[in-house]
């Protein structure tokens, strides 16, 4: 298996608070992984580091071999990354298929374009929904839009902040399977998830990061079998 | 789970359409109100009623409609920069000084010949086009953002009013151009059609309304189908999520530049067209009540749609000049009160409102 994003002691403190410390991490290509931990872990920040919204203080961060760590957000997503923030990025005043176009627009025109917005919203389940302002959607229709937004030009990593969020069971469990399938067509998925339930229905690997630092690193089992991780996390999980 | 086969990406072959018929067919989209063939059948309608005009009124109300269309393209410019792309700038004024003083200074210097007119109105536009691209590379990839935008346009402005204010000196001359300083400058030639046996002179009479009729139709139509373009669309991103557009791979500064460029060179068409209407030019075309006026029109019509702010324009202008006859400071402060009430009550502009009621009256929104 190749590395598709290696992070190398990477470091960024907003005055007193460290949000990445020494970060060292690989994701393999092809997995889905998950980053947990408590809040104000700095997760979110890690995403904004990987997606050149924050300048790191030190460190490098690769993609697919390629140093991006002074990369411009945009050219980075070029290169094949998506994203799905934790606060729905959505354009709340752009109809649900506005949105869609103007995810995809710079890769595909006319036909393509109409033919994928249209498979798009089969695979969000947002058919019915085409012509609503994307505001007014349920919580957990945004949070679909947003990836439908991420993934229908196929990126090779798509980053996932708290993609269950807000979801019913039966919409988290809809979207586990959603995640499964995205993966099946080959495109790594890192995601920051809270749900453990949902953790162990889709990673393979997990990464606990605790004030900035990898605490703990492994597969589900041996993440939950680990007792500090109990200990700083999961007592706790509730939030 | 719906079963979905395959990449999301399309593998049957691509649809021919020639562009033009691509271009076509975004006269109407997400980002314009108005569609069908009712909108359609009203806009020709009212400008067949703008044709024949000129045949049921009188010279000086001919000439006078002819100079609010001269204002109309710095409006639809800034509904592109504010209404569109979300930055309000207090400076389009600027650009349109820039190019009024540009008309004059190379019309003075070159005469009127040849159609010379033409050349220099696209020089002067070209100009303030390019300047504002310049000022919108400092402002965007200088991340300045918000209210902040406002404050650089209007600085930028008020600095090139006062300095044009005093250009009052002999030694102030490009040419046989004098800048004149506050007084301004005057005696260019206005616009003129070469013609055999003798140049036909668009001055403010029939000549000048049809060809102005004739550019604000042309710009309309041409902006409708640019901002239903994938380039509009994401400018309009841009105004909801500048974060978000990035992160769907888009350099956002450079859009904001782009579209910043476009209305300034939109400001420029104007200030020439004034220039050459008037055949003078002031510093106080660029100073603080001239900046803030273009925000009215633009307000009160309705930013984010541009048949509102170009239908928005008009009225406020003509009921500009209606109030002037009872004094020029009283008018300004029943434009205050316009602009407080616009945002107060119908934040998305008065004709934008009511274009949306009546489009709902038909069944008819936007896409
Ligand atoms: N731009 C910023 N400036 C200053 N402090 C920040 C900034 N962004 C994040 N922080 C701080 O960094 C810490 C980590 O924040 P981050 O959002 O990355 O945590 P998180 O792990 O995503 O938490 P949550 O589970 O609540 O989403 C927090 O204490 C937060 O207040
Ligand atoms: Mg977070």
């Amino acid at each position: 298996m190749s590395e598709i994003l290696s992070v190398s002691k990477l470091n960024k403190s907003f005055g007193g608070v460290t949000v990445a410390r020494d970060i060292d991490f690989a994701l393999q290509a092809g997995t889905m992984h998950c980053l947990i931990g408590p809040n104000g872990a700095g997760k979110s920040s890690f995403f904004r580091l990987i997606l050149g919204e924050h300048a790191p203080d030190s460190g490098t961060i690769s993609f697919r071999e390629t140093d991006i760590t002074r990369m411009r957000s945009f050219e980075r997503i070029r290169r094949g990354i998506s994203v799905k923030f934790q606060v729905p990025g959505i354009f709340k005043a752009l109809s649900v298929r506005q949105n869609l176009e103007v995810a995809f627009q710079h890769h595909l025109h006319g036909h393509n374009l109409a033919t994928t917005v249209r498979r798009v919203l089969e695979f969000t389940n947002l058919e019915s929904e085409v012509e609503t302002a994307a505001g007014v959607l349920s919580h957990g229709q945004q949070q679909w839009l947003e990836i439908g937004m991420a993934v229908g030009v196929e990126p090779q990593l798509l980053l996932l902040d708290e993609p269950t969020a807000g979801m019913s069971p039966d919409e988290t469990r809809k979207t586990g399977e959603m995640l499964h399938e995205l993966n099946g067509r080959g495109i790594t998925i890192l995601a920051v998830e809270h749900d453990m339930a949902f953790v162990e229905q889709i990673a393979t690997r997990v990464t606990v990061l605790h004030f900035g630092a990898i605490f703990a690193e492994g597969t589900i089992a041996e993440i939950i079998d680990h007792p500090g991780v109990q200990e700083i996390y999961l007592g706790t999980a509730d939030e | 789970m719906p079963e979905v086969s395959g990449s999301f990406l399309d593998d049957t072959p691509v649809e021919q359409r020639s562009r033009a018929a691509i271009w076509l067919s975004r006269l109407e989209g997400p980002q314009t109100m108005g569609r069908g063939p009712v909108f359609w059948a009203v806009v020709v309608l009212a400008v067949l009623g703008a044709a024949i005009y000129p045949q049921f009124t009188n010279p000086f109300a001919v000439g006078n409609t002819a100079y609010f269309m001269v204002w109309t393209f710095m409006a639809m410019g800034l509904g592109v920069v504010w209404g569109y792309t979300g930055a309000l700038s207090f400076g389009q004024t600027a650009f349109f000084g820039v190019a009024g003083y540009a008309y004059g200074i190379l019309t003075i210097n070159v005469g009127a010949a040849f159609g010379f007119t033409w050349v220099a109105l696209i020089i002067s536009v070209a100009l303030a086009g390019l300047i504002a691209l310049l000022i919108g590379y400092f402002m965007f990839y200088g991340r300045i953002r918000g209210v902040f935008i406002g404050i650089v346009t209007l600085s930028v402005t008020l600095v090139f009013e006062t300095f044009m204010a005093q250009t009052a000196g002999p030694q102030w001359r490009v040419g046989d151009a004098r800048l004149n300083g506050f007084n301004g400058m005057s005696g260019m030639p206005p616009l003129t059609i070469p013609w055999f046996g003798g140049d036909i002179l668009l001055y403010p009479g029939i000549g000048l309304y049809y060809t102005l009729l004739a550019m604000v139709v042309l710009c309309y139509l041409g902006l409708r189908m640019l901002l239903n373009a994938p380039f509009g669309n994401v400018l309009v991103a841009i105004r909801e999520n500048p974060e978000r557009a990035e992160m769907l791979g888009y350099d956002i500064r450079l859009y904001q530049m782009l579209a910043f460029g476009l209305g300034g060179a939109l400001a420029g068409l104007s200030g020439a067209l004034y220039t050459a209407w008037g055949q003078y030019i002031t510093p106080s075309s660029m100073g603080l009540t001239a900046a803030a006026l273009p925000i009215v029109w633009v307000a009160v019509g309705g930013r984010r749609d541009i048949t509102a702010t170009l239908l928005g324009t008009l009225a406020v202008l003509y009921a500009f000049q209606t109030l002037t006859i009872y004094g020029s400071q009283y008018a300004l402060i029943v434009m205050g009160a316009l602009l407080v009430f616009t945002v107060l009550v119908t934040p998305d502009g008065l004709i934008a409102t009511a274009m949306e009621r009546i489009g709902r009256l038909f069944g008819k929104t936007r896409r």
